[in-house]
């Protein structure tokens, strides 16, 4: 836990985007996210809109596009099954170089892509200048009840731990000569998994022990409050109000 | 499988959301009871973090390829149903937050799909199983194996259901629901052994922990005189348990007769959902008919028997009677075989 808590996506800045208050960002990436997911798919044009705003936000956010663009490589999956939908789809076809295409899985697969990606890239963009425990502090503000705010805390404080707890078990069985090539070493590594499920449950006990001796009684102590001005807010909702603009223009035009 | 943004329409997404906001409140409170009051957050959070990075543990399937575990089972089996859906939905939520694996506005669908559907089918399937099959360790451990194998289908299908209602892509749901449940089908096998295995581990080492074998305790034996004996049990509870899961049976067995016979009587002779899609889109004009198409009760219905609807309700009857013949006759065979190979090496848990 020496890394200071820092998650793989955050990166340190001291942009405008970084010192706006955590819940306002939250709910600007989902109301964008939202908007964007509303947006009828064949206003082609306000998805390039869309993805000149988030240019924008990260500019100001100064995060560099070569970070967000990897990122993006989450979709991957989705983009397999994205080129396969104009196959296998029904309706009207149109013929392209030879291929048989279905007209609705060419809309369907740019819809997906394209709202995929800008969903990816808001939540990137989110990530990438929030804190862990602002993030977290920015969760409780926008009402999610406590209890869960504490888990999730604890779930990424801890992630750390169990994963190196985890990588240390794979070191002791590779120094011990095992590998694992197929099914028949299940056996092992099944019981490195309920080993790990026992360390973790019993370090959640010795946690929670801790945590009685210096007085938790089931709340955590608010220390710093978030708190947004106006002015905040102004800015934060910038990208998703003009994101809404763009998709009414979709929906009208 | 995170859905991604886009993916489902945006009212389904919200209903969707709903759900999987009243889920997380109903569990919130159910966890609060499994874990203990102030207990709950530093253990749910080190349970979640545990499922975290056992998603993390790769299982080499052959030739370079291999799988994970997705985990939902596991939780419910280990750690409870209320705490399964909170652990694996906190995971589901600092996943799409942190690190923008599944969308934003799917938050809703992927925490009905993989927290919401997978651990409750397999904690009812586990309950269910852990109900009929003997008090023992080995059957906490089939048990795990079976739900684990069903959660992953039964996820399948919720999504299917999901994209039927608010799919933003017009591929034919039968297309979809092959796919899906096929390649799930597939998972589930392996994510049923890692469940079964990897419970059978914590079984071995801290029976206690696991909640699902909470009925397995073992019986005090105290020492007297040098001599170990069984403590006194109380006595009641044996012989109302016995009464109690007698009148389970029995209620069960006139229910599913009362469905199957009476009930069928009046049902619908119209073809079910799926049979229907299946006809609009001519899909089913492919479809072979069973093997057993033209067995005595084929397509539910009684041979010469020309009332329709008497002939319908015959076969339900029939058929809860083949069925739990079957049931009870393998599940003897499986009692008696276990009972006599087991006894002296390990006299039980």
């Amino acid at each position: 836990m020496g890394a200071g808590h820092a998650h793989r996506l955050y990166r340190h800045g001291t942009s405008p985007v970084h010192a706006l208050p955590p819940h306002a960002k939250l709910a600007a990436a989902f109301l964008f996210v939202l908007v964007v997911v509303a947006t009828p798919r064949e206003a082609m044009w306000a998805f390039a809109v869309y993805a000149v705003l988030l240019a924008a936000a990260a500019r100001l956010a100064r995060v560099p596009a070569a970070f967000l663009l990897k990122r993006l490589l989450i979709e991957v999956p989705f983009v397999a099954f994205a080129v396969l939908m104009p196959f296998v789809a029904q309706g009207e076809r149109v013929h392209v170089l030879g291929l048989s295409l279905s007209v609705n899985g060419l809309w369907g697969a740019w819809n997906v892509l394209a709202k995929g990606a800008l969903g990816v890239a808001a939540s990137v963009l989110l990530a990438a200048t929030t804190e862990l425990r602002q993030l977290l502090l920015g969760l409780e503000r926008l009402k999610l009840p406590p209890l869960l705010v504490q888990i999730a805390g604890f779930m990424i404080r801890y992630g750390d731990v169990i994963t190196d707890e985890m990588r240390r078990m794979r070191i002791a069985r590779a120094s011990r000569g095992f590998e694992a090539r197929g099914v028949r070493h299940w056996g092992v590594l099944a019981k490195s998994a309920g080993a790990l499920f026992i360390r973790s449950y019993e370090r959640g006990e010795r946690v929670h022990l801790a945590m009685v001796s210096r007085g938790y009684t089931g709340s955590m102590p608010v220390v710093a409050e978030a708190v947004a001005s106006p002015a905040q807010w102004r800015l934060a909702l910038a990208l998703p109000c003009s994101a809404l603009v763009v998709c009414l223009l979709g929906w009208i035009l | 499988m995170h859905v991604p943004d886009g993916f489902i329409d945006a009212p389904t997404s919200a209903v969707t959301g709903v759900v999987a906001a009243g889920a997380l409140a109903v569990s919130l409170r159910g966890a609060r009871r499994e874990l203990g009051e102030e207990r709950t957050a530093p253990l749910a959070g080190l349970v979640a973090a545990f499922i975290f990075a056992v998603q993390m543990l790769n299982f080499p399937v052959a030739a370079g390829t291999s799988g994970h575990l997705l985990g939902g089972a596991l939780a419910a089996i280990l750690v409870g149903p209320y705490t399964g859906v909170l652990c694996v939905s906190v995971v589901l939520l600092m996943q799409g937050v942190l690190f923008a694996d599944g969308g934003l506005t799917a938050l809703g669908v992927n925490i009905t799909d993989m927290a919401l559907v997978t651990t409750v089918v397999s904690y009812a399937v586990f309950r269910g199983l852990l109900a009929v099959l003997p008090r023992k360790r080995r059957s906490v451990t089939v048990a795990s194996f079976v739900a684990a194998l069903v959660s992953v289908p039964a996820a399948a299908v919720a999504f299917t259901l999901i994209y039927a209602i608010g799919g933003t892509t017009d591929v034919s749901i039968g297309k979809v629901a092959t796919a899906m449940i096929g390649v799930h089908v597939l998972i589930g096998i392996g994510e049923a052994v890692i469940t079964a295995l990897t419970v059978g581990a914590v079984i071995a080492v801290r029976p206690d922990l696991v909640h699902g074998a909470r009925g397995l305790r073992q019986r005090l034996r105290l020492r007297v005189n040098g001599e170990l004996v069984d403590a006194p049990e109380p006595a009641a509870v044996p012989a109302a348990a016995r009464t109690s899961r007698r009148t389970v049976w029995l209620t069960g067995l006139v229910a599913s007769l009362v469905l199957a016979g009476f009930v069928s009587f009046y049902a619908s002779a119209n073809p079910d959902g799926l049979e229907k899609v299946a006809h609009d889109k001519g899909i089913d004009t492919k479809a072979k008919e069973h093997a057993s198409a033209d067995s005595p009760l084929a397509d539910y219905g009684v041979k010469d028997v020309s009332d329709a609807r008497l002939s319908g309700g015959l076969a339900g009857v029939i058929g809860v009677g083949v069925t739990v013949v079957a049931g009870s006759a393998v599940f003897w065979a499986v009692r008696r075989r276990r009972g006599a190979d087991v006894s002296p090496a390990n006299p039980g848990l």
